[in-house]
């Protein structure tokens, strides 16, 4: 697989115009998770089955324990599926595989490395750890207006700047998939907010396809693509919004009359509003 | 700022002061003999009157005290990830070492002795002993501790175990080490001491346990003297090395 093919390019404007021409990059195929604790089958997803393309946005939606950090476990290949199919770019997932970004709910940042150093931490891994990769670190950091802090340590940063480090080390090594579990949820809303704008500028920027966990509907809506909403445990999907609002969006968009109507049928769909 | 910093190096020594005062009045106004506690004073005498001795047989017990604590370090730390990693190894061993700490340090001591004989090989031999158990304690934690999240991202970059553990878990276990470090450091020099006391010709418990029998009471507290001083210079030392190597921790930078 490429890893390198989702760069530079600008998918914002490609996903607004031909989206429903490109083929699908990743499918799940009647996915299902099941462990054993002490005896007791817990069965933790039931049954998902979705499709996304190059340089999508997708959310999974849903509420605490549904699921959806399962299968985006799942389809980093990080935990093995008890059934189904997962693939991407035509490649079935059985394990970890090269071109994958995560970011966590917390930054999960090593404390012994400066920010630079955080950020180029996969390229070291990768062996790729050369000049050029310490340019891009730069040009990341200070795409996500970091510049100055290369050499401070993460505890001398708030949270926030601790995640915009995190969201740099997910793809400084240009992955073909970028993976998010709840990344802005412990964040203060108005954080959250930017974090959200800064998040669609890099995925403008890098093309990056993106899937992304959280239980904020809003925060869902904004960002997406498409919204996979998750039923509760064990997780099928109760509903797919396409959210056919043109990038680049602003926070202007919040206050669309179809920006609500779409919120509030994934509030139908979550159950919150009857 | 400054005045801070001047108060809080002004008040411990203000307590050291009143504990000597007190000493000092009570030996003098209650005539306590030399033999049964000497003022601070003769205690001050006697360390610089017998101060080339005093050097001399500290020098033997830091030996013993180094080696004995760097002995620890060099099978504690690789112990505690073998135990680490190896569910095997584990399940056989840590429940002995568990139950090996029942065992009263000063117990083995004579043993020791047989083993290695007067020379300096029994001390460091019980410096050894007694400070392995918390660095293995503590590395052990230090290593199972780290982050489950910081090892997700190290299997979905693929890391191979040797980079896991060099990138990731032994840095993640460094803090834990070295508070491991710091008491088995002390723990040593209770070690060492030990070891002379059972049989050794030299050293500072040596000297200490001759001038008591000699009734040379403030030759033996100079030697305590010099022992504690003795201990905090080599708690310094480990602290010292901590900052070295730990220049990421919280109280040694500045906050930007």
């Amino acid at each position: 697989m490429n890893a390198n093919g989702a760069s530079h390019r600008d998918a914002g404007q490609a996903s607004a115009g031909q989206a429903s021409a490109r083929p699908a990059f990743g499918r799940l195929v009647n996915v299902a998770k099941s462990f054993d604790t002490g005896g007791q089958h817990v069965s933790a997803v039931k049954d998902v089955s979705l499709q996304f393309r190059k340089g999508d946005l997708i959310s999974l939606l849903g509420p605490s324990g549904c699921g959806k950090t399962t299968v985006l476990k799942m389809m980093g290949g990080l935990i093995p599926a008890s059934g189904g199919l997962l693939e991407l770019a035509g490649q079935a997932i059985t394990g970890p595989y090269p071109g994958v970004g995560v970011v966590f709910q917390q930054p999960t940042l090593m404390p012994w490395r400066s920010v630079l150093g955080n950020v180029l931490f996969p390229m070291e891994v990768l062996g790729k750890n050369d000049r050029n990769a310490k340019t891009r670190a730069e040009e990341l950091l200070a795409l996500v207006g970091l510049s100055g802090f290369e050499q401070a340590y993460p505890r001398q940063l708030s949270g926030g700047m601790q995640q915009r480090v995190a969201l740099c080390r997910a793809i400084v090594h240009e992955p073909s998939i970028l993976l998010m579990d709840e990344p802005f949820g412990a964040l203060d809303e108005l954080t959250r907010l930017e974090m959200n704008d800064l998040l669609l500028d890099i995925r403008r920027v890098t093309g990056a396809t993106v899937v992304f966990v959280t239980h904020s509907i809003s925060e869902a809506v904004y960002l997406s693509d498409r919204v996979c909403v998750f039923s509760k445990r064990p997780a099928v999907i109760a509903l797919e919004l396409d959210v056919d609002i043109a990038y680049p969006r602003t926070q202007q968009t919040r206050f669309l009359e179809k920006f609500t109507q779409l919120e509030k049928q994934a509030s139908i769909a979550l159950g919150v509003v009857k | 700022m400054m005045r801070k910093n001047v108060l809080r190096l002004l008040y411990p020594l203000a307590g050291v002061a009143i504990i000597l005062l007190a000493w000092h009045f009570y030996v003098v106004l209650l005539r306590v003999h030399i033999v049964v506690l000497p003022s601070p004073l003769q205690v001050a005498t006697a360390t610089v009157v017998h101060a080339r001795i005093l050097l001399e047989e500290s020098w033997v017990t830091s030996l013993e005290c180094i080696y004995g604590f760097a002995l620890a370090l060099g099978i504690g730390i690789p112990i505690a990830v073998v135990m680490t990693y190896s569910r095997v190894a584990n399940q056989m061993f840590y429940p002995l070492l568990v139950a090996s700490q029942s065992i009263p340090k000063v117990a083995i001591a004579p043993i020791l002795l047989v083993w290695f004989g007067t020379g300096i090989e029994s001390k460091l031999a019980m410096a050894f002993v007694i400070a392995f158990f918390p660095i293995v304690v503590d590395t052990a934690t230090g290593l199972r501790s780290t982050s489950p999240d910081l090892l997700e991202l190290a299997r979905s970059l693929q890391c191979s175990r040797l980079q896991t553990f060099f990138k990731i878990q032994l840095p993640s276990a460094l803090p834990s080490i070295f508070s491991g470090a710091k008491i088995a450091v002390t723990l040593a020099v209770i070690g060492a001491v030990i070891g002379e006391f059972i049989g050794s010709n030299e050293g500072l418990g040596n000297l200490l346990l001759t001038a008591n029998s000699q009734l040379n009471t403030p030759l033996a507290w100079a030697a305590l003297v010099v022992l504690s001083v003795l201990g905090m210079i080599l708690y310094g030392a480990v602290v010292l090395a901590e900052r070295i190597m730990m220049p990421w921790a919280p109280d040694s930078g500045h906050k930007l």
